[in-house]
């Protein structure tokens, strides 16, 4: 396992992400310009931990009203209904459609709860300086960020319903606050994991080492 | 692991330009969490804010309940959702628990109601259609105390007149309820202007009280005078003045009804307050009856069949009801083993008032003083309580008061009370006696024919007979020869005298001359009377030839 390795940081170097220059840089400085481009360089994301700190703490804000508040209100010749995240995957349970109930139960419900609780343990983790399989929580990162970009699914099936069922006094669907909570919740998340930077994963087993 | 390789030095590398790091101590991104958190704290104040009260209402079943789906409604406008339906703890009844929106917060007071609005078809109207397709819906009518109240009981029926609508309730007392119900109409003059709220047993179990709704402005109409009856179907009457049938429409007839009254002399009353209440008539005669505060009970004691008399019958004098019968008693007096009926009336002094009569003749005969006079002379002069028919199809009997002068002597003893009215049997009565008598007197002359000797009587006819027979035919013999002969000559000068008169004998004949000659003579006088009243001069120049 290369718990230790020969890293950029290590040897004083920055790459420029923007022209690919390699430039040397005093020890310990963080901050630079690149010397060709003047694209602006750091050894590591600046405020990584904070940054995501604070993405992580406004999704879990956001987190709550996305799933109290209604997502869609349906309104039919019948009377109107709204349903929250929640009352809509409990309906479908009880009408029976389990993969779909389930489908969303994962995507909407469980997938950014996991998000937020992952990259808060990588924040931590990093934070604590743990050296605790270094490369299970690479691989978490991985697919905390891959994940990411699907849990806007439930944004577009209401937005896709709101768009479709338009039918004035017989039926409407209006798109519920919960929504823009929801979606600023995967916005959050996504931002979040962004501003993580992995490599802090690896570099107190490198200052360990050394 | 092998040691880390030094890596080859790249002194062509340039230096990176250094920034001078920015010491700020709060970095922006800090704002985002600050915003989320100001947005989130809004949204739990706001939801705290607009959270109304929760109650509970209990309801004998959950029929058409659902717990997230059953909504409240005011005047169809929604005002809350049912959280929950579960068992009260006795499991006889259902408890919902509701949510109402904050706006709804003053309304829900000690009188609100709530009920389950379903389909229904009820006093002749079907109402609740709409949650046919819709779903059920809790209905809320809002009451008017200042109390508070988070616990209701649910009405199985919608109330029938909102807490809002105009007009006034009252209350009526009835014997039985009829075929009234709640919802059943209230009719004035046949228009329909209210309906009945609520009915309930009485705590005695001795009657019914309904509560009505008469809206506004026809709840004018009622004052304290009012007459309330229960005005269902047709009611058919057949009494002492014929048959009777009144009904107050097909409504009606059909759900049953109450109508009401006010007579022309109450008219002028001020209208009625609130819940005042009411006695439920049974039929619209009774309730128009004229009520009389003042009344004087008298028994009449009949030694007959009161068959056909009954308790309201009219007590009639002159044609004129003055009273009713109250009762009808059974007497038997042990000494003298006699039964009689005791029959007791009433009768209202004020239906016999002198209208036109002024002072010592007029007024009214109500001062009891007054009155032991008036009844003790009136006896005297022979009034007298008869049984009479009033109708003979039905056989109804009334009371009738009239002077019988004849009718021997009563003091009427004022101590008894009510006041005894001597009686006289009934025209029938006395026509079955005189029959009687009569039959007696018929058995009486047959009795004594029966004691006539017819035999020796037969006897001396016969004898009379033989000597009668002897007496004809001498007159036979003797008598009949002269007198043809006397008929003979009478007839001789009937014939003389007839030819004297006939047309052509010549007395007839000379009369008839005469009278003639006597008609010229009368003509040529009035000739002349007329000549000389035109030729007056005549008498002194004599006539004037003709000029020709």
């Amino acid at each position: 396992m290369p718990n230790s390795a020969l890293s950029a940081a290590s040897l004083d170097l920055l790459i420029c992400h923007s022209c690919g220059q390699l430039s040397r840089v005093a020890p310990g400085i963080h901050e630079a310009a690149c010397a060709r481009c003047g694209t602006h360089l750091h050894i590591r994301k600046p405020n990584s931990i904070s940054r995501t700190w604070a993405f992580l703490i406004a999704a879990i804000i956001a987190y709550i009203p996305a799933n109290v508040l209604p997502v869609m209100e349906t309104g039919s010749l019948f009377g109107s209904q709204s349903d929250t995240i929640m009352s809509g995957v409990i309906y479908l349970w009880t009408s029976g459609s389990w993969p779909l109930a389930l489908l969303i139960f994962f995507a909407s419900i469980t997938v950014p709860a996991l998000k937020i609780i992952s990259l808060m343990y990588l924040c931590l983790s990093v934070q604590f300086r743990s050296n605790w399989r270094p490369k299970d929580r690479a691989r978490l990162y991985r697919v905390v960020e891959f994940v990411g970009r699907w849990s806007m699914l439930d944004i577009f099936v209401v937005a896709i319903l709101v768009a479709l069922v338009q039918f004035s006094a017989l039926a409407t669907i209006r798109p519920g606050l919960g929504v823009l909570a929801f979606a600023t919740v995967v916005v959050l998340t996504m931002f979040a994991a962004q501003t993580f930077e992995p490599r802090l994963i690896w570099d107190n087993l490198d200052k360990k080492h050394a | 692991m092998p040691e880390t390789p030094r890596p080859p030095d790249l002194p062509e590398l340039p230096e990176a330009v250094a920034v001078p790091k920015s010491r700020r101590s709060l970095q922006l991104v800090w704002i985002i969490p600050i915003v989320a958190a100001l947005v989130g704290g809004w949204l739990a104040v706001k939801t705290i804010l607009e959270k109304g009260p929760t109650i509970t209402i209990t309801f004998k079943t959950a029929e058409g309940l659902e717990a997230g789906k059953t909504k409240i409604k005011f005047k169809e406008v929604e005002v809350g959702m049912v959280k929950s339906v579960t068992f009260s703890k006795d499991l006889k009844s259902v408890i919902a628990t509701a949510d109402l929106v904050k706006e709804a917060e003053p309304y829900i007071v000690e009188d609100t109601k709530f009920w389950v609005v379903r389909p229904r078809i009820s006093g002749g109207t079907v109402s609740g259609l709409g949650t046919l397709f819709g779903g059920s819906y809790i209905g809320v009518d809002i009451g008017k105390s200042d109390k508070k109240r988070r616990d209701f009981v649910g009405l199985e029926e919608p109330p029938v007149i909102p807490t809002d609508v105009p007009g006034r309730q009252f209350i009526l007392h009835a014997e039985t309820l009829g075929s009234l119900d709640a919802g059943v109409p209230v009719f004035f003059r046949r228009l329909q202007v209210g309906q009945i709220v609520s009915y309930s047993l009485d705590k005695d179990g001795n009657g019914v009280t309904l509560k009505i709704f008469i809206n506004a402005p026809y709840d004018q109409y009622v004052n304290p005078a009012t007459r309330f009856w229960n005005a269902s179907g047709v009611d058919i009457t057949l009494d002492a003045s014929g048959i009777k049938v009144n009904t107050e429409g097909l409504v009606s007839i059909a759900i049953g009804g109450i109508a009401f009254q006010t007579l022309a002399i109450d008219a002028a009353m001020p209208p009625a307050e609130a819940n005042t209440e009411f006695e439920l008539f049974r039929d619209r005669t009774e309730a128009l009856k004229h009520k009389e505060s003042v009344y004087t009970d008298f028994v009449a004691v009949f030694h007959e069949s009161v068959r056909g008399l009954a308790p309201g019958a009219p007590v009639d004098f002159f044609g004129i009801t003055i009273g009713e019968v109250t009762a009808i008693k059974t007497q038997f007096d042990p000494a003298k083993m006699e039964f009689s009926i005791p029959v007791l009336f009433r009768i209202y002094p004020e239906r016999i008032t002198s209208r036109y009569l002024k002072g010592a003749h007029g007024g009214r005969i109500i001062a009891p003083a007054e009155a032991k006079k008036f009844w003790q002379a009136m006896t005297d002069r022979g009034l007298r309580a008869q049984l009479r028919t009033g109708n003979f199809v039905t056989g109804q009997l009334y009371v009738a008061l009239d002077f019988f002068p004849n009718a021997p002597k009563v003091k009427i003893d004022f101590t008894e009370q009510p006041i005894p009215v001597p009686t006289i049997p009934s025209g029938l009565q006395e026509l079955q006696k005189t029959i009687n008598v009569l039959a007696e007197k018929l058995t009486k002359i047959a009795s004594d024919l029966q004691k006539v000797p017819f035999g020796e009587i037969a006897g001396d006819v016969r004898e009379t007979m033989k000597s009668a027979n002897k007496v004809m035919k001498r007159l036979d013999e003797e008598v009949t020869p002269q007198a043809r002969d006397a008929l003979i000559d009478l007839r001789k000068s009937l014939d003389s005298a007839n030819q004297v008169l006939s047309e052509r004998a010549p007395l007839q004949q000379d009369a008839r001359q005469a009278m003639r000659e006597f008609a010229r003579a009368a003509e040529a006088l009035r000739v002349l009377a007329d000549y000389l009243e035109r030729h007056p001069e005549a008498l002194i120049r004599g006539k004037q030839e003709d000029k020709k």
